[in-house]
């Protein structure tokens, strides 16, 4: 099916690659996206791909995966060229792609294991009348194969009965059942725990002894040292670095991002004094039925809460919102009383939410960016509006004022949020609640899918709006990312708080043994 | 190959503009496409048929879609909201009933008429809001239920005969009112030659175009439409706007009504079946009209304003009545493929 060419001479001594690439490029309306891009992806390796937002990784992705049919340059599939015309293709020549998108995996409305045999129910050959045993034996067969202990009545469940985890498993498990060549898995670990995250290596390890090539991609470098065989960093559609075990991880990451910077920040000096209290929590579950916790924030620091999903992270942050109430329990803001039914309640009081998933729960699609930074603040944000009708020139100034304060890389303020890469669209969400100075800020996994260089800059305007006295409140799976950014730290596993710790008790070790002691 | 001169990958300075020639003659044809159609049909009418240039036809073009075109600017609004309102016909139909009963049956003045129409469609509008927001029926279903019981109970409301001044009533009775002077001037009378209900339907453009594109309520209701979670976490009480958009959306419907009532004169129970599907047409239309891919108020005004065109073209032509349907169900589709499958590929 694939057109072939006789394959190129190889010297003996190196095998041929699973799938290769020669002078790759891709270019959108005249901006180069990929320049030339040649990389050897060798059967049962793993190789890491680095690079910031905006480096080009999402579109080498789909080219591999047959979404790009119109790029520059070749793909050899075991030394043949190879026409990656349709993401049909792309399958057919044995490359499976993972996207970083769960939602656009899954069907819902189908079971668990027409989700996972979905790809041979969606061919148009065999059988077209569905055999519900024959279904529950080749899904059982797959899941079986993987690891995955679902029991049957698992797989007759609904697949949207399942959590982010499960579904992220999911997928891999279907992509793996077809025996691919190559699976490319773009950031898999973005919406798991660190145990969740285990397993799904596992999964990848015994890929590649199965002899399966892994292109990998992922902002988490811990993965990669652990994973990966070889490392490669894009930046503005070059390879820029190409690295082989052990890895050098300053040479890495200064590859990465444009000015060199250290590879690990040092841990933020506090502010001053402990700051007063701004938010206090007296008997209130997480969950329903879960044991009561007091909490206190205070104001003038980063609160920082490490949290695995399923930990009560998102129900905290989202229960300080009145997005979701607390079942029980009583809050007091300054003092006051504070019990926001809905989330109008608690931006009225100065407590602001960035949400776990900016595209869901944050950006309205379409918008330019002054009008997704606007909108909470048409009304209480005075000049914005007057007597209802808009200002478009203030709207305008307040665009530019948060592109310029957060170093968003856009062309103005009305560029639409879908021409900004992820690390940017994080940037605008984060940076609308700026624009009235909150008294709470809660960041509910605020570094999730963006580069190490606006991860820096989220966590810099964090805490300067902590040094400006408001209380900060930043919630993550990722030590680090907390570590970096936080002058107290919080552990919380099963809706309860473990550990509470102040700058040099919080420390990484100490943080990851108060996790793994509670599991 | 690492030279500094090397321009492979442009500085933002240096970059290109984002679209080459190809994809902005593209996107000119999704922006303007349909507005060029428009004027070359009408200047195509215009120079072939003398009585199409006269003033008298252009305005009766439209005062004839100003109905259809004020219904759609309140499905437009539930659009916006990301929903849709099936029910403006029959709301329009209960207007032309109420009309009725109100001046034949009970002998009232055109204004308590008017004020008991728009009170009906504004009831209609929360019935909407209740069923789609607070049952959380969605709302293409919940509307068509309305639509079915709004129009049943109008026929209840007039024993299933249409109201005529000077009937019989069903108690052996004559009916004491009539539709006053001043009620049907609504669609009859003229302010400076131009129809009052060309002028009803001009003014209602503005103001909801003001109040959609201006106003913080309209971006809310974009908000909405877009993302709804989005809105609610940005502190949007998302159930009281929806229901506003349909509260809106039934009262414009009323408008329609009163206007239709003007035009028949009596209570035919039959009147606002047609004007749903026209309605609907029309915004669905005004979503292409100006490129933008989604409801908004000009769009909608340009879509009905370009149906009439065509319709009274045609008709002028000497088309039969009966083709009028499929004329219109052709433009419909067309805007929907500029819509949809032209704009698809530019984003793609």
């Amino acid at each position: 099916m694939s057109p072939t060419e006789p394959a190129p001479a190889v010297r003996p001594s190196e095998p041929i690659p699973a799938v290769g690439l020669r002078d790759v490029s891709m270019a959108f309306g005249g901006k180069t996206v990929l320049a030339s891009v040649s990389l050897d992806i060798a059967a049962g390796s793993v190789v890491a791909l680095l690079g910031a937002n905006g480096a080009g990784k999402s579109t080498l992705i789909k080219i591999l995966s047959g979404v790009h049919t119109d790029h520059g340059g070749e793909v050899r599939v075991n030394g043949s060229l190879a026409a990656l015309q349709s993401p049909l293709a792309a399958r057919q020549l044995g490359i499976q792609t993972v996207h970083q998108r769960i939602g656009e995996g899954i069907v819902p409305g189908l079971t668990v294991a027409e989700n996972l045999v979905f790809e041979e129910l969606a061919q148009a050959r065999g059988n077209p009348f569905l055999n519900g045993r024959r279904l529950l034996a080749r899904a059982r067969e797959i899941q079986s194969a993987l690891d995955l202990n679902w029991s049957d009545s698992v797989l007759r469940r609904d697949v949207t009965e399942l959590g982010v985890s499960d579904r992220q498993l999911l997928i891999l498990a279907r992509a793996l059942a077809t025996r691919p060549r190559l699976l490319v898995l773009d950031e898999p670990t973005s919406a798991l725990s660190a145990a969740e995250a285990k397993r799904l290596f596992a999964l990848v390890e015994r890929m590649r002894d199965d002899g399966i090539a892994v292109l990998y991609v992922s902002h988490r470098l811990g993965e990669i040292d652990a994973l990966a065989d070889r490392l490669v960093v894009l930046r503005d559609g070059l390879l820029t670095e190409d690295q082989a075990r052990p890895f050098d991880w300053d040479s890495a990451l200064r590859a990465m991002l444009a000015q060199a910077q250290e590879a690990t920040a040092a841990r933020p000096q506090r502010a001053g004094d402990q700051g007063e209290i701004a938010l206090s929590l007296r008997g209130v579950p997480l969950f329903d039925g879960h044991p009561p916790q007091d909490l206190d924030i205070r104001a003038g620091e980063v609160t920082g809460v490490v949290g695995l999903l399923g930990a009560g992270k998102t129900e905290l942050a989202r229960g300080l919102f009145g997005a979701e109430p607390f079942p029980a329990g009583a809050l007091e803001l300054d003092g006051r009383p504070y019990a926001p039914r809905r989330p109008a309640d608690a931006i009225r009081s100065g407590v602001h939410l960035v949400p776990e998933d900016r595209h869901a729960d944050a950006l309205v699609p379409g918008w330019s960016l002054a009008q997704n930074i606007s909108l909470p603040f048409l009304r209480s944000l005075a000049p914005l509006s007057a007597a209802g009708l808009v200002n478009r020139s203030k709207e305008d100034a307040l665009g530019r004022a948060t592109i310029e304060r957060l170093g968003v890389v856009a062309r103005d303020e009305h560029s639409t949020v879908e021409e900004l890469s992820g690390g940017n669209q994080q940037k605008v969400v984060v940076g609308r609640w700026l624009a009235e100075r909150p008294r709470v800020l809660i960041l509910d996994e605020p570094f999730r899918g963006v580069d190490i260089g606006a991860r820096r800059d989220i966590g810099r305007r964090a805490r300067a709006l902590a040094a400006e006295g408001a209380a900060v409140l930043v919630l993550s799976a990722d030590v680090d990312e907390v570590l970096e950014v936080a002058d107290r730290v919080l552990v919380l596993t099963a809706g309860e708080i473990r550990l509470d710790a102040y700058g040099d008790d919080a420390e990484r070790d100490r943080v990851i043994q108060s996790i793994s002691a509670s599991v | 190959m690492t030279t500094t001169q090397s321009t492979e990958v442009p500085t933002k300075a240096a970059l290109p503009p984002a679209t080459s020639t190809g994809l902005r003659v593209q996107s000119a044809v999704i922006k303007y496409g349909f507005i060029f159609v428009t004027v070359t049909l009408f200047t195509y009418f215009a120079l072939s048929e003398p009585s199409f240039r006269d003033s008298a036809t252009l305005l009766d073009t439209l005062r004839y879609v100003s109905v259809a075109a004020i219904l759609g600017l309140g499905v437009t609004l539930t659009m916006a909201v990301g929903g849709m309102d099936m029910s403006v016909g029959a709301v329009a139909g209960l207007g032309v009933t109420v009309a009725a009963k109100t001046m034949v049956t009970y002998n009232q003045v055109g204004v308590v008429a008017i004020l008991a129409v728009v009170a009906a469609g504004a009831l209609a509008g929360l019935l909407n809001a209740l069923l789609i927001v607070v049952l959380k029926i969605p709302d293409m279903l919940a509307t068509l239920g309305t639509m079915f019981v709004i129009q049943g109970t109008k026929l209840i409301l007039v024993d299933g005969q249409s109201i005529t001044p000077g009937m019989t009533q069903s108690d052996g009775t004559t009916a004491p009112g009539k539709f006053t002077d001043g009620f049907l001037r609504i669609d009859r009378g003229t302010v400076l030659g131009v129809p009052v209900s060309v002028l009803i339907f001009g003014a209602l453009t503005v103001v909801a175009w003001v109040f959609l594109a201006r106003t913080r309520w309209g971006r809310v209701l974009y908000a909405i439409g877009a993302n709804p979670e989005a809105s609610r976490l940005a502190g949007i009480r998302v159930g009281a706007y929806r229901a506003l958009a349909y509260v809106l959306s039934g009262v414009l419907a009323s408008i329609g009504g009163l206007i239709l009532a003007s035009r028949i004169g009596q209570g035919d129970v039959s009147a606002g079946t047609s004007q749903l599907l026209e309605a609907v047409a029309v915004a669905l239309v005004g979503t292409s009209v100006l490129g933008r891919g989604r409801p908004n108020v000009w769009g909608t005004a340009l879509g009905a304003v370009l149906i009439g065109i065509i319709t009274t073209g045609l008709t002028i032509k000497g088309l039969p009545y009966y083709t009028q349907d499929v004329v219109e169900g052709a433009v419909l589709i067309l805007a929907l493929v500029f819509s949809f499958t032209l704009s698809k590929r530019r984003t793609a």
